[in-house]
């Protein structure tokens, strides 16, 4: 017990002290999830929109594949991204392995199949409702998915949200493909995770709390603007 | 445009049906609307109103039979009729922007350059006494004034023809009113009306013509006065002593 109130208390003095090589990892890992989640959103929105609205042959099988991969686990997703950049592998001649480049590839995989299929959600039932109106108004794709996408985007800002959530989160996807080197790859998670093991607890406990903090926070502003946003817009 | 006609109308309905999983909704509809008159479609729940309208509008597709503009034997193009038509449902479906914003929108679907856009949206709200409420989110407007959004919206498109699909069936009685008189400005402009009710002192107020369906067949088709007084059919007699009973 003694030990955890004494890590507890050097982890606040880390966080206050807004300690130089904690900050860095802070960063990079809100750098490679960020970056992640945005690309994850501009490929994950129109693609849920798409199998919200498209019928093209092979629609329902792309649909169960992208609810299952909500699920899929990180390392196997960081396996198989090891795999693409590895020297032998297809990818590996632009030697990103161990970048954060890599860590961001990795993560946006992880992340897609969530943004897809919540947005994919969200735009079939905004679509259930206006469709026979926006059809009356003469609307027409690729015009349709725009609205549709604008009139959604408070529900779908939650989806990118539940994204980062994933992203920030996710230890095993970064560790295997960033390789967690110190200064250059270390993550929050990737760090939690090594600190742990050679018994640094303080460190391991101050990152966790600022990724709870941030994780937090960025729910709580979302949650916020929401609120805020249905009071305003209806 | 000069290559495009003056109208529309007449729309004709030829032999149409409309069946869903095995299911006859409506069958056999042979009518034509002429331009400028108020047709309002009338008959119990159930009957094939709603239905008869999207198939007139172009959202349903008949299973059988023709929906033909022009009168001219053949049909005018889908596109040219499309943009010439509006519709304003039972409850309408507002986009998640300003009161402004939503007309704008149907402008920038008709292909109106944007720099006329504000000014027609605006006078057009001026027009349906939503001016004041123009920079308001158009979700928090009130029932009524949700609705004369709508009209508001399809008055900019200029349509030849306006479908309206009970209108104030959830509307207080004197947002019904500003329906109403939306509806008589349309109709002076020039605009064919084509709208279900319930509501059979409305119908009386603004019917030139009306349509009875009953189980999904079109059973009388009468100038209003016609109607009202003494219906040709025994289904529209029953309809009216009914409705008037309850």
């Amino acid at each position: 017990m003694h030990d955890i109130t004494a890590a507890l208390a050097t982890a606040l003095h880390l966080v206050a002290a807004l300690d130089p090589q904690m900050m860095n990892i802070v960063r990079l890992s809100l750098l490679v999830s960020g970056s992640a989640v945005i690309l994850a959103a501009l490929i994950g929105l129109p693609l849920g929109a798409a199998l919200a609205l498209g019928s093209f042959p092979g629609r329902g099988v792309v649909v169960v594949l992208i609810n299952a991969f909500m699920g899929l686990p990180p390392v196997v997703v960081g396996l198989a991204v090891y795999l693409l950049l590895s020297r032998a592998g297809p990818l590996g001649p632009f030697g990103l392995l161990f970048t954060p480049t890599a860590m961001v590839v990795a993560q946006t995989l992880l992340v897609l199949p969530i943004i897809a299929a919540l947005a994919r959600q969200v735009v079939a039932d905004l679509w259930e409702e206006y469709g026979e109106q926006l059809r009356s108004l003469g609307a027409r794709q690729p015009g349709v998915t725009g609205t549709l996408l604008w009139d959604g985007r408070f529900s779908l800002l939650t989806a990118v949200l539940a994204g980062f959530g994933r992203a920030a989160a996710e230890v095993g996807a970064v560790m295997i493909v960033g390789g967690n080197i110190a200064g250059v790859t270390r993550t929050m998670t990737t760090a939690i995770a090594l600190e742990t093991s050679k018994g640094d607890l303080p460190l391991a406990l101050g990152l966790g709390l600022i990724l709870i903090g941030l994780v937090t926070a960025v729910n709580a502003a979302v949650f916020m603007l929401g609120r805020w946003a249905k009071g305003r817009m209806g | 445009m000069s290559s495009e006609p003056n109208s529309i109308l007449p729309l004709e309905l030829d032999e149409v049906g409309y069946t869903v999983a095995g299911r006859s909704l409506l069958d056999g509809i042979s009518a034509r609307l002429e331009a400028g008159s108020r047709t309002i479609v009338l008959g119990p729940n159930g009957a094939g109103k709603s239905l008869l309208l999207r198939l007139c509008h172009g959202l349903l597709v008949p299973s059988s039979g023709w929906v033909r503009w022009g009168g001219g034997g053949h049909s005018l193009a889908g596109e040219v009729t499309a943009r010439r038509q509006a519709m304003v449902f039972q409850r309408p479906v507002l986009l998640r922007r300003s009161v402004v914003a939503n007309i704008r929108y149907v402008l920038a679907l008709a292909g109106i350059a944007r720099r006329r856009r504000q000014a027609l949206a605006m006078d057009s709200l001026s027009r349906f006494g939503l001016r004041d409420l123009a920079f308001r989110p158009a979700r928090v407007l009130s029932g009524g004034e949700q609705q004369r959004l709508a009209l508001a919206r399809a008055w900019v498109v200029e349509p030849d023809v306006l479908f309206l699909d009970e209108p104030t069936s959830s509307l207080d009685p004197a947002a019904t009113l500003a329906v109403e008189m939306a509806i008589q400005d349309f109709h002076a402009a020039g605009t064919k009306i084509v709208m279900t009710t319930h509501d059979l002192g409305q119908a009386r107020r603004l019917a030139d013509e009306v349509l009875f369906l009953s189980r999904g067949r079109l059973v009388e088709v009468s100038p209003a006065a016609r109607f009202f007084k003494g219906p040709a059919s025994a289904q529209a007699r029953a309809f009216l002593a009914g409705e008037l009973v309850c």
